[in-house]
């Protein structure tokens, strides 16, 4: 019971697919302009993450070891493609929004970590709850950027008016910055900063010390 | 662990696998399909309604459906300027598909192709808003051509006079967000209604740097701008110019004043 506790919130801070292993950066800069979509795309991702993990568990004895990245990839896209179909049918709105972020998740480094990391050795239940685990950590970053982003950029959040906008007559003038993929960058930066002064133990060994200067001379 | 590598294993393992996968992916596709195709109608629809102004806030589909029974869609052909509801199955019959096919397309050359889409279809689809004695309301007209990064597409409705704009949207583009995607933005939008489209038989309609003086003399055909974002605001002039030009609608719109389409 503790070890499923532990891999089910391990991922959300201890050990972030994306704070600590710098996984799945891509969709988190293109779909977190908005919340609404963000919240979209992280259930997708983690029901992508969690089901994938459990079907790979299921086989996982059978699956040849010379084509074992092929039959994951067979899952994870059979997945993404029903995900898609079922947004495309019940949130076309937000589907189209998301357009091809949602295709994308069959490359997502994260999915396809947790497959090969994780669900090729454990049963199908500890796999399942991986990926919901993993998905949630994922979600955590991303929301928190989308606030930001959403907040900050357009003064709205799910799409409701927060700061009153000076073309509508308000007084913000909205950070246009915010809008554009790069700015997450700096947002995940940020979150890992901040994750990394709380939790010490995160910090990476450094890989080299610079060395100090030599002593200026007089010209000879 | 060998056994698993063996050859007829490997075989059975990714032939059973790619069955279990295709059923399983068919099967939502079929299953999901006519659920789609209610959702992409009602979205045309909803951006045909947008672009003539008559779309609600919070419109259900049901309300979209009802307003939309008013409109009449026929099919025009570009060359004559003259409906052609038989030329082509409307249910099957799409225009942007069209314009890539040699048989249904003509190229325009540089000097015609001021909307940067190379090709244009020979029928296109409009839609008319009639009232209950069946007179003509407002004439709802596809446009599309290039901005900045994308092409955008879009609807721009005309009222009877088939001079004055009622409203103008567009349903898809790729400009960049909060400023050339300020297309969207309702503000920007509702300077279209009112403005008017020719002047001595020239499209004169376009937008211009900053905002419009309305005490100017030429303001009737000028609409703001998108601040910071100059090719948009020239691909949006060039588009509306083009598909309201001779190689447009213009002909379309003469005869319908006519009586004559």
């Amino acid at each position: 019971m503790q070890a499923i506790k532990e891999t089910l919130t391990g991922p959300i801070f201890k050990n972030n697919p994306i704070a600590l292993q710098i996984l799945g950066v891509c969709s988190a800069l293109a779909v977190t302009s908005s919340m609404k979509v963000t919240l979209v795309m992280c259930v997708a991702l983690t029901l992508v993450t969690a089901f994938s993990g459990m079907f790979i568990s299921i086989i996982r004895a059978h699956i040849p070891s010379s084509i074992r990245i092929i039959v994951q990839m067979v899952i994870i896209a059979s997945l993404v493609i029903v995900v898609d179909q079922f947004l495309k049918a019940y949130a076309f709105g937000i589907s189209k929004q998301l357009s091809v972020f949602v295709g994308l998740i069959i490359t997502n480094c994260i999915v396809m970590g947790r497959a090969e990391a994780f669900a090729m050795k454990n049963p199908p239940m500890a796999s399942f709850v991986d990926g919901i685990g993993n998905g949630l950590g994922y979600s955590v970053v991303l929301i928190s950027v989308a606030f930001v982003r959403e907040v900050l950029g357009s003064g709205k959040l799910m799409g409701f008016e927060v700061l009153p906008l000076v073309t509508d007559g308000g007084w913000y003038v909205p950070n246009g910055l915010l809008l554009l993929p790069p700015s997450a960058f700096f947002l995940i930066g940020g979150f890992i900063w901040v994750l990394r002064s709380v939790r010490k133990d995160q910090v990476e060994a450094t890989e080299f010390k610079l060395a100090s200067h030599a002593p200026v001379r007089e010209g000879v | 662990m060998s056994s698993n590598d063996s050859t007829s294993k490997t075989l059975m393992v990714a032939l059973a696998l790619c069955i279990v996968c295709s059923v399983i992916v068919s099967g939502a596709a079929v299953i999901l399909k006519p659920i789609q195709e209610i959702n992409k109608t009602l979205d045309r629809k909803r951006n045909i309604l947008a672009a003539a102004g008559m779309l609600e806030k919070n419109a259900t589909a049901e309300d979209i459906n009802k307003q939309f029974s008013d409109i009449n869609t026929r099919v025009v052909d570009l060359n004559t300027g003259k409906f052609a509801d038989d030329a082509v199955d409307l249910a099957r019959y799409d225009p942007l598909k069209a314009a890539k096919d040699p048989d249904l397309s003509e190229a325009l050359t540089t000097k015609q192709d001021l909307a940067k889409i190379s090709r244009r279809e020979q029928y296109a689809v409009v839609y008319l808003v009639e009232n209950p004695q069946g007179d003509i309301e407002k004439v709802i007209l596809p446009i599309r051509g290039y901005g900045l990064w994308s092409t955008l597409y879009g609807f721009i409705a005309l009222e009877s006079d088939g001079n004055t704009i009622a409203g103008l949207g567009f349903y898809e583009h790729g400009e960049t967000p909060g400023l050339g995607g300020e297309v969207d933005n309702p503000r920007w939008k509702a300077f279209w209604p009112g403005k008017q489209v020719y002047r001595d038989g020239e499209v004169e309609i376009g937008l211009v740097k900053g905002s419009v003086d309305p005490a100017d003399v030429d303001a009737p055909w000028e609409v703001d701008g998108l601040a910071g974002a100059t090719l948009t605001s020239k691909g949006v002039t060039n588009l509306v110019h083009f598909w309201l030009g001779k190689n447009g609608f213009e002909p379309f719109l003469n005869n319908l004043q006519a009586g004559d389409a």
